[in-house]
């Protein structure tokens, strides 16, 4: 994580003056809020700009880290461009999210929770998106794709240029296709 | 009491100004939950053929929200005839342009397709026919962007006459008349939360709804939300007159985005309309709505940590009492309802307490929202009144399941909830009923299973989802459901123990007595109601290691039928490991001598199982079902 220190060292911290402006006064009521707007601003919860949060706010850090790693929402690593939420809801699982889930941990590579090594895809699972009329459900970015089919969901990811990644993901030579 | 003031009758005069406004021909189509199978496409392929055809000041081209049957999404509905298309693609709508805007004949392709034929009107469609909106009426009618589109249907309409000739009493005698219980789950009477809250001393008081719906399979409050906004803010409006509250807060989750956008919006209308600030409709009372957007907890839906969310902290429970309506925000009187609950309050005061406490069974009065969704042919959102049959859900509504399968069981009431197995089909459903076979009503979320579904595995499902979301503070739950989840994981990979399902039974009664909140006191409920309906199944898994819906990934294998395999070779495409060989070509069976002179023919394909992850890729893209799952 050398890379991503030397890029937090030289952050631009003047937003996160703005955001604990708009919240002014500050109180412990605003913090995830605040959170949420520094989340959107930089990505993700990067130390130097938490830090400069709650010196701003003139509350403990540790009421910040406290909420940062208890709410779901909350990132305290670089961010891939896209975030994939792959939806976990009851009405997903038994309309085959689990299979979806695989194909796309295959594709990626990844586990859930994890980034790309190239920063292109974070991937995530998510309780519920609340459209089980379209289970199952993938949330790539804020574009919904529903009845999924595994098949469709890696070419979902294809289209958005993953990379082939990860071992079991490429067919081997000879594999015979479809004569139709 | 306050009299007529000039506020409103100016929000009077906008009303009228605002029906006189509303044009008969209207093309309404669902952008909040269509909108991910291409509605906004529809509604911009509308915006170019209506002009084409120079009718784009005769036709109100309206975005609305959820209009019930998301099986049909996009959905479309033409009025005044209450025609509904449903599933259109932008390229069909250039014809309903030309057959039904300017024909005025129907596009019967694009209807619902009934056993009988094609049925074009929306009143017709069985899956309408039981319903009785009252929360969801303007849902799907509306634009919910516009406050103007909602005056003209009436919203606020209530509003004016609780602050205009009803004292705070009255209203919460209406209320408690109807026998409105809380829609969030739990049923607590409404009218009985509101009269603790007002009856707590202290000046100030928080008014808060939860839009914090966690559960899984359930989305009623999204549609609301992002439909009918102002229903919210109405509700809460009128509750705050009767408690006495000041400040209002809407905890909306942060997977919602439209709804956020929309009640922002609405929020912003109300207060140019002079519905929120310090002197409302110039009646003298004080109120305003903050939005607090959620940050990803299952568990801040639980009223105790909502509040400790709201109040910026990590959101853990805490005990009770003392209860909110005594200390809740910040120590204050607070009174948290639901969305559901809050958007029947304007209807209940319309049509009076006694009316309402008509619709429904004797100890759960008015209607519920049920989401339907799972192995149902026709999902979406419907309100009946309370104490409908399943049957009537399942099938009369919801069309039943999907053909070639059979319904086993629907899961109510999410990680909070059980299954109810097929044989209680004709058990009305209200809070007690449910609640005497193991599951709850909770807030409607209603998911059809059939028999590709394991209920072990399924219990599995929600204890998974149960430990990740335990917020850690009281071990009973922390710990306890962490155990029952290793159990059944053991037990779905073939590994469970004699004495396993006994000591599921001990330990989820342990849990559910012994937990701080909600969350960990009903987190054995999809456990026990499984063992308690689908005992077998459990057995199967343990003493045979065998999973008999062929879920569960390692008591399964794959093979595939020499003999059926027409030699095409997509399985052994499909598979991503790869671990499936054979030779495309004619299946010797049915290949000719021609064929073999050729080398033509194929070689069936088969499956290395020790290879194979279990996938089940080659399973479902396989033509000819020649591929045996077991």
């Amino acid at each position: 994580m050398q890379n991503d220190s030397a890029v937090e060292s030289s952050f631009d911290l003047a937003p996160v003056a703005e955001i604990v402006a708009s919240h002014a006064p500050f109180s412990e009521g605003d913090i995830i809020g605040a959170l949420q707007d520094v989340q959107d601003r930089y990505g993700y919860l990067a130390r130097p700009v938490v830090d400069e949060l709650a010196r701003l706010s003139g509350l403990p850090v540790a009421k910040f880290y406290g909420v940062a790693t208890f709410y779901a929402q909350f990132h305290l690593k670089p961010h891939g461009k896209h975030t994939v939420r792959v939806c976990r809801g009851t009405a997903c699982h038994v309309r085959g999210s689990p299979k979806i889930m695989d194909a796309v941990v295959r594709r990626l590579g990844i586990e859930d929770g994890a980034t790309t090594p190239d920063r292109l895809f974070s991937l995530e699972t998510v309780a519920c998106l609340g459209t089980c009329f379209l289970s199952p459900v993938m949330l790539v970015d804020s574009r919904y794709f529903g009845n999924l089919t595994p098949d469709q969901a890696v070419k979902v990811l294809d289209n958005m240029g993953a990379k082939r990644a990860g071992q079991g993901t490429t067919h081997q030579e000879g594999t015979p296709t479809c004569p139709s | 009491m306050s009299k007529l003031t000039p506020e409103i009758e100016k929000l009077r005069e906008a009303r009228r100004a605002a029906r006189r406004r509303r044009p008969a021909r209207a093309v309404r189509i669902c952008t909040t939950g269509c909108r991910a199978l291409g509605a906004l496409e529809v509604h911009a392929a509308f915006e170019r053929e209506l002009a084409a055809a120079g009718l784009t000041d005769k036709v109100a081209l309206l975005k609305t929200g959820c209009q019930g049957i998301c099986a049909g999404a996009p959905v479309i509905g033409v009025d005044p005839e209450g025609i509904l298309y449903l599933g259109a693609k932008p390229e069909d709508v250039p014809e309903i342009v030309r057959t039904t805007l300017v024909g005025g004949a129907v596009v019967e392709r694009l209807c619902f397709q009934g056993r009988q034929g094609p049925i074009p009107k929306r009143v017709d469609i069985p899956f309408f026919a039981v319903q009785k909106p009252l929360v969801l009426a303007r849902c799907g009618r509306i634009d919910p962007t516009s406050i103007e589109s909602a005056l003209a249907d009436g919203s606020y309409e209530m509003l004016e006459r609780a602050l205009t000739g009803m004292e705070p009493e009255a209203v919460i005698a209406e209320i408690t008349a109807s026998g409105l219980r809380g829609r969030g789950g739990a049923g607590f009477p409404t009218g009985r939360k509101w009269s603790a809250t007002r009856a707590a001393p202290g000046e100030l008081k928080y008014l808060i709804c939860n839009a914090d719906e966690g559960d899984p399979g359930a989305f009623m409050d999204r549609a609301v939300v992002e439909g009918d906004p102002h229903a919210v803010l109405e509700g809460l409006l009128i509750a705050a007159h009767a408690i006495g509250a000041r400040q209002g807060y809407v905890y909306v989750r942060a997977e919602y985005p439209i709804a956020i956008e929309h009640l922002k919006l609405a929020i912003a209308q109300a207060r140019e309309h002079g519905l929120l600030g310090d002197n409302i409709l110039g009646t003298g009372m004080a109120f305003d709505v903050k939005i607090k957007a959620g940050a990803g907890a299952f568990v801040c839906g639980e009223e105790t940590a909502l509040l400790a969310s709201i109040e910026g902290k990590r959101g853990q429970p805490r005990t009770r009492p003392p209860f909110p309506a005594q200390s809740g925000l910040w120590g204050k009187p607070t009174c948290i309802n639901n969305v559901e609950t809050l958007a029947n309050i304007a209807p209940i005061l319309r049509m009076g307490g006694a009316v309402y406490a008509g619709l429904g069974t004797p100890t759960s009065k008015g209607t519920k929202i049920f989401a339907l969704a799972g192995k149902v042919k026709y999902t979406g959102l419907v309100e009946v009144p309370i104490g409908i049959t399943m049957n009537q859900l399942v099938n009369d509504i919801g069309g039943g399941v999907p053909a070639g399968s059979a319904f086993k069981a629907a899961q109510m009431g999410g990680p909070s909830g059980g299954c109810v197995p097929a044989r209680y089909l004709d058990m009305p459903i209200d809070y007690e009923t449910v609640k005497e076979v193991g599951a709850i009503m909770g807030s409607g979320g209603l998911i059809i299973l059939d028999g590709a579904t394991c209920m072990v595995d399924l219990a599995r499902y929600f204890m998974d989802f149960c430990a990740k979301e335990s917020c850690g503070k009281c071990p009973p739950c922390r710990i306890g459901t962490t155990r029952m989840l290793e159990i059944l994981t053991r037990i779905c990979a073939g590994e469970g123990k004699p004495e396993d399902i006994a000591r599921l039974e001990e330990l989820g009664g342990q849990v559910k007595k012994n937990s701080l909140c909600g969350l960990g006191q009903t987190a054995p409920n999809p456990v026990l109601t499984t063992i308690r309906h689908f005992r077998s199944e459990y057995e199967a898994h343990v003493n045979e290691r065998r999973c008999p819906a062929a879920v569960c990934r390692r008591l399964i294998g794959f093979k595939i039928l020499p003999e059926k395999c027409i030699c095409c070779g997509r399985c052994a495409k499909a598979c991503p490991v790869p671990c499936i060989a054979g030779k495309i070509g004619k299946a010797p069976a049915r290949a000719t001598e021609q064929d073999r002179e050729n080398g033509k023919v194929g070689e069936p394909f088969a499956i290395q199982s020790a290879l194979c992850i279990k996938c089940g890729a080659c399973f479902d893209i396989c033509p000819v079902a020649a591929i045996e799952k077991k």
